[in-house]
């Protein structure tokens, strides 16, 4: 028996890859497998080869695989584009209706379904994804009446009569598939798994949860991919606790909304992608200049321009970092973990408003859009600290105004909401003295760049930077971020094999970068390896800039769209030794 | 209840003497006190150009934001606490130029702020630009053989765009605009209150004389009727959008806030925000 296994559907966009993929590993979450998933789309609503790839496994995994037992094809293109990843006596089911056949040299077992045939003869082409699934179900071994359940789930409002159609596709699939293959196949036998039920969601998913635990309230923002998905869960949500989500024109409006809801005290963010953060740009300078608190996701997609909206990179870094004119305290967190992006979106309001500057929360495409197994989150660690927030000052003198930029030893003013009857203030993006008024004084001037950029000094953020260092002086000190830290991972096991010792950091604070955490490790390792999605080395120069090392900082750079793989890891590591 | 001096401070305004604007602060002063507000309770939000330093000179919270975006960052506060009186305020380059996709968008949305421009056909504080408000043939530092494009019909848009308060004013005219101002205030949603305020410095041909001659008071046409849609488009293309007056008011269409499914009537920042262990458990929930 196994303890896991890759499983992939590929079709045009639009005919039911996902709604396949869903059905599939909402089952298998039933039986307690933990799921890791890899979605490959196109910038289109229908055509195009589309294909949804998931890791099975007995244990966490957070990362995708490099090769693939089962392929499920609805058309020969799906077959020609992906069966290389088939591993040595790897299975293809296919849609008879196309005739499918292997390419040359693939050593793989064919399986032609006639899967558009038999949903038709049920009455819809679009119960596909029922023959599809429960054909690959069947040839797991797996219990038929698991997988019944979580297609009742699916179709139960809609009346026992479609329930008991897809439910007949799902029992033609698997009896079809299972003569063709003389029973389950035994090799991909899978070893039975905890049947606990995890949570199955996607990083987006858990950001959109996290905030909303977090207390955001409003969400004006923008569709984008791959972002959306944030304000189409809280817009779900939102009014049921009293709060709500806006569609805005653009992506200005979006933040500046955000802005002014924050300053009237509600915690409010905006989710967006590269394009729409570079439209923001200006308005975050106003939150840094006015000290207003506000939460930015940035969901990293393939750049520059409109680049590969659909693909995965991680090169918004340095605009993240450096992105507004003039020069403003900032936050530039970067989740590594389905759970982290849960957790994390609570610390950023938290931060936003203790540091009472804007944090932008930074993802990639993979963490935001793959779905994956996720621990149990802790309501207990759901806990709110809104700074110095100021309620029921008391009086003012007549003409006199609240000091909202109050000169203070570590640059934290105290904040007041309008409403607030001794609180009255005037806040500009225009230089300002401690109570708000326009000033040009070269003396205030100096002081108050001194008080905004120094709450930088003293910021305190839990596990700024991620650590497993087993090893006191490495051969590799493997450096990463957002989704590839757990390729890493499997990718050390096989280095440490071949008797290579490695440590590995995740960065998780990007601004201000957590120099004294990382030096120390930096300094003891034989060489340091950056992994990242872009093509200029964007956080490496973060590490030379601040930690130093230059010399033995070596970048491994992927920015042709695709995640980092396993094998692509070990066998840059290897070379590079 | 606070009197309009309580909505006055100590700073003296950096403005032009004998600007439009000052009438404008007066205005929004009075108009504050004769609704029953008290300051701590009125947010006067405000984009940048000389008009955009009006949130400063009210004694009222106050946000000076960044060009173009008074708007959506006054709709950002009433959505965050409703219980406030939100003004927008801004110049017509600011709404009507880099702002006027919001001003657009605000206007079908129909929170309910106020919004305040501040129109002297120029740009002011950069010394003497066109303006989308500008005449044809107006010639300025950037159109030294004068201006080319179309002017900007703001109102006709806002009609367009499903505005449910239109009105415009003259600064001159204090009792007029605080009366339409104290009207837009009352407005159950999205009000836009165009103001004529002369540049004194930088617009030779706009002057406080020439609106003088130019303007028609719908007060001087009694059988104006402000419901009638049509009668304003008409109304605004027959004197090329040279009136002065209530010129739309639509009292059927509830407010944006009134409008989303669940929305309370207590602000948003004012409500407990710690979600319960229960709540917190079933959402959970959904995903496993």
């Amino acid at each position: 028996m196994i303890s896991q296994l890759s499983w992939k559907i590929g079709g045009q966009q639009g005919e039911g890859v996902e709604s396949t993929d869903r059905i599939f590993s909402t089952a298998l979450n039933r039986l307690g497998y933990y799921l890791y998933g890899y979605r490959h789309f196109s910038s289109r609503i229908k055509g195009g080869h589309t294909n949804n790839k998931i890791r099975i496994s007995t244990k966490p995994i957070r990362a995708i695989s490099d090769d693939l037992d089962i392929l499920v094809a609805f058309d020969q293109e799906s077959i020609d584009l992906n069966a290389h990843e088939l591993r040595p006596g790897g299975v293809v089911v296919a849609d008879a209706k196309f005739n499918p056949t292997l390419p040359e040299g693939i050593n793989a077992k064919l399986f032609p379904v006639p899967i558009t045939a038999i949903a038709d003869e049920l009455g819809t082409s679009l119960m596909k994804n029922m023959v599809a699934s429960g054909a690959s179900w069947a040839l797991l071994g797996l219990p038929l009446e698991v997988f019944n359940k979580a297609v009742e789930e699916e179709f139960g409002r809609k009346g026992a009569a479609v329930v008991e159609k897809n439910v007949e596709a799902v029992r033609r699939g698997s009896e079809f598939v299972l003569e063709l293959a003389g029973g389950p196949l035994e090799e991909f036998k899978l070893q039975p798994a905890d049947g606990e039920q995890k949570l199955f969601m996607i990083g987006n998913d858990a950001m959109a949860l996290g905030a909303l635990a977090a207390g955001c309230r409003f969400m004006p923002a923008y569709p984008i991919t791959p972002a959306s998905e944030v304000m189409e869960y809280l817009i779900k949500k939102l009014p049921k606790f009293g709060g709500t989500v806006i569609q805005t024109e653009d992506e200005i409006a979006a933040i500046t909304m955000a802005i002014g809801a924050n300053f009237a005290g509600a915690r409010s963010m905006t989710a967006s992608a590269g394009p729409g953060l570079s439209l923001m740009m200006e308005a975050i300078g106003l939150a840094g200049m006015t000290e207003t608190p506000v939460v930015i996701i940035d969901t990293q997609r393939g750049g520059p321009s409109t680049g590969l909206p659909t693909k995965q990179e991680q090169s918004d870094i340095n605009a993240m970092i450096y992105g507004t004119h003039g020069e403003i305290p900032k936050i530039v967190l970067a989740p590594s973990s389905i759970e982290e992006c849960f957790y994390d979106m609570i610390e950023a309001f938290n931060l936003a408003e203790k540091y009472q500057c804007p944090v932008i929360v930074i993802t990639d495409l993979q963490l935001s859009l793959g779905k994956q197994s996720c621990d149990e989150l802790d309501y207990n660690k759901i806990v709110i600290d809104r700074g110095n927030l100021v309620r029921n000052a008391p009086e003012l003198e007549p003409n006199q105004l609240f000091k909202r930029y109050e000169f203070t030893e570590d640059g934290i003013s105290p904040r007041i909401l309008p409403g607030e009857k001794y609180g009255i203030h005037h806040v500009t993006g225009v230089e300002h003295d401690e109570t708000g008024r326009p000033s040009e004084s070269a003396v205030n001037r100096k002081k108050m760049m001194d008080k905004r950029l120094g709450k930088m000094d003293n910021i305190k953020v839990t596990n700024p930077i991620h650590v497993d260092a087993p090893h006191e002086e490495p051969d590799l000190l493997i450096v990463s971020m957002s989704s590839t830290g757990g390729t890493v991972d499997e990718a050390r096991v096989r280095l440490e094999e071949q008797g290579l010792t490695t440590n590995h950091i995740t960065v998780r604070l990007l601004y201000p970068f957590p120099t004294e955490q990382f030096a120390p490790y930096a300094e003891k390792a034989k060489k340091i390896i950056v992994l990242e999605n872009n093509a200029t080395a964007q956080l490496a120069s973060q590490i030379k800039l601040n930690v130093g090392h230059a010399d033995k900082i070596e970048s491994v750079l992927k920015y042709d769209g695709n995640p980092f793989l396993p094998s692509i890891v070990y066998n840059a590591c290897k070379e590079l030794v | 209840m606070a009197t309009f001096k309580e909505f006055r401070n100590s700073v003296k305004p950096n403005w032009c003497p004998g600007c439009g604007d000052f009438s404008i602060q007066a205005a929004i002063q009075r108009a504050a006190a004769n609704v029953g507000l008290e300051p701590e309770n009125l947010a006067v939000v405000s984009g940048i150009g000389c008009s955009g330093r009006i949130s400063g000179y009210i004694n009222a919270y106050g946000l000076h934001g960044i060009h173009g975006r008074a708007l959506p960052i006054a709709q950002g506060v009433k959505m965050a606490n409703r219980e406030l009186t939100v003004i927008a305020s801004g110049g017509d380059g600011d709404g009507f130029a880099i702002g006027m996709g919001h001003t657009v968008h605000a206007i079908r949305r129909n929170i309910n702020i106020t919004y305040i421009v501040m129109d002297n056909q120029i740009y002011g504080l950069t010394k003497g630009q066109t303006s989308p408000r500008s005449a044809e043939g107006f010639k300025t530092k950037s159109t030294p053989d004068g201006s080319i494009e179309s002017t900007l019909s703001p109102l006709e848009i806002a009609l367009s765009a499903g505005a449910t308060f239109v009105a415009q004013s003259f600064s001159s005219d204090l009792k007029q605009l605080t009366t339409l101002i104290e009207e837009g205030m009352k407005h159950e949603g999205f009000s836009l209150i165009n103001v004529f305020s002369p540049c004194v410095t930088f617009n030779k041909i706009n002057t406080y004389d020439w609106f003088k001659e130019n303007i028609v008071n719908l007060e001087s046409i009694p059988e104006y009727d402000p419901s009638n849609r049509i009668q304003a488009m008409t109304k605004l293309m027959e004197t090329g959008g040279m009136l002065t007056g209530l010129i739309y008011q639509d009292k059927s269409r509830k407010s944006y806030e009134d409008m989303v499914v669940g929305f309370h009537q207590e602000g948003i920042s004012n409500q407990d925000i710690q979600i319960s262990e229960a709540d917190f458990s079933k959402l959970v929930a959904e995903f496993k």
